[in-house]
């Protein structure tokens, strides 16, 4: 796998400083998890984070917290699940899947869609295309990340395979067209509805959430 | 903090906790926490950092960047009730890989440079670094230049995964 679409610089430290909202968050935690450089830049942003942190002007602790730390060290705690990658879908989704395979919706023509989650700060789900298919002209009010997960897809801005990542902003009207062979599967999020200019109509977008 | 890690000792983990304690609760009540919360945070973090002790490389991550990390997720959690997602673990257990002290070394000498270069930016720079950092800014806020040295850092965490993926390879195919 060659990776050639990485997360650009700015995102990857809103990322790392948390103040990503999460259904990008989890674009970027899944890039991550198949791209060593990202993952490379992202450690470096969090030394430097560390470091920015450590010359931070301390603030005094009241006099009990330490021995309360002390004293809980040989507490023991429960185990958090831990997600593992399966097939093509890295840990990160996993966890968003709770551990189960995707409820594909179908959307017409073939598309499916899988919500992982939908809210005020935006929106993230897997989309399923099948292989060939043309989506329609759509642009979008704000941000939107798409990394492939299984197949590829091409359009304006080239051809993105899996562990590549588009990122696509205000008002870019972009064709993404499905590569032949296998079913290209994404991993997308937005932080505004998208807006199909064909093939869905305007009226059902509450209903499909996209 | 590999005492912590491979003898259990309590006492290295008292330093550690005296360094970063407070330093922790400085940024987390900068970004608005009020004095309780940020302490339930420095417990929070110090714990997390004592139980996980076992994850920790000290090839690929420094305290501070670890603490860092664990820090801003908790810090999510209580101002907006999320959850970070974070990448997959590479499978790396201290037991399974060797660490080698030149990497160590080279690392710590690198984010020396990088401690020299932020305590040496100009007042307005730093306070946007520290802005960025402290999740102040979004990304269309950032600024491409940093002014810190980080690509040298990167290129050696970089080479260190590719070492390590050599040995994750090794350790499969034995």
């Amino acid at each position: 796998m060659t990776i050639k679409h990485h997360i650009p610089d700015a995102l990857m430290l809103e990322y790392a400083s948390g103040r990503m909202a999460e259904p990008f968050a989890l674009v970027v935690a899944a890039h991550v998890s198949l791209c060593d450089e990202c993952r490379a830049r992202l450690t470096a942003h969090e030394v430097a984070g560390g470091a920015v942190m450590e010359a931070h002007e301390g603030c005094e602790l009241s006099g009990g917290l330490r021995d309360n730390v002390m004293a809980m060290l040989d507490d023991s705690v429960e185990d958090t699940p831990v997600y593992e990658r399966s097939s093509i879908f890295p840990a990160p989704v996993m966890e968003a899947l709770k551990g189960r395979p995707p409820t594909w919706k179908p959307l017409g023509r073939g598309v499916r869609q899988s919500i992982l989650s939908h809210g005020k700060s935006g929106s993230v789900r897997l989309l399923y295309i099948p292989p060939g298919l043309e989506m329609p002209d759509h642009s979008h009010g704000g941000l939107e990340l798409t990394l492939v997960l299984q197949g590829a897809f091409s359009d304006e801005g080239g051809r993105f395979g899996v562990g590549d990542v588009e990122v696509a902003d205000d008002d870019v009207e972009h064709k993404p067209v499905a590569a032949k062979g296998e079913a290209c599967i994404c991993l997308a999020a937005t932080d505004a509805a998208l807006k199909f200019n064909a093939f869905i109509p305007k009226l059902f977008q509450p209903i499909f959430r996209i | 903090m590999l005492a912590v890690r491979d003898n259990r000792d309590k006492r290295a983990f008292g330093k550690l906790f005296d360094h970063f304690g407070p330093r922790l609760k400085g940024v987390a009540m900068r970004s608005g926490l009020s004095s309780g919360q940020a302490e339930d945070m420095v417990q929070d973090v110090m714990l997390t950092l004592w139980r996980k002790a076992h994850l920790f490389d000290p090839t690929r991550a420094q305290v501070s960047s670890w603490l860092y990390q664990i820090a801003r997720n908790r810090q999510i959690d209580i101002l907006r009730k999320e959850n970070r997602p974070m990448p997959e673990a590479l499978k790396a257990e201290s037991e399974t890989t060797e660490e080698n002290a030149a990497d160590t070394l080279a690392l710590d000498q690198e984010v020396n440079a990088l401690k020299l270069a932020l305590a040496k930016l100009k007042p307005a720079q730093r306070e946007m670094v520290e802005k960025a950092y402290l999740g102040e800014l979004s990304h269309t806020d950032i600024e491409a230049e940093t002014g810190l040295p980080l690509g040298t850092i990167k290129s050696r965490i970089r080479l260190g995964l590719e070492k390590l993926r050599h040995e994750l390879d090794g350790i499969r195919k034995s």
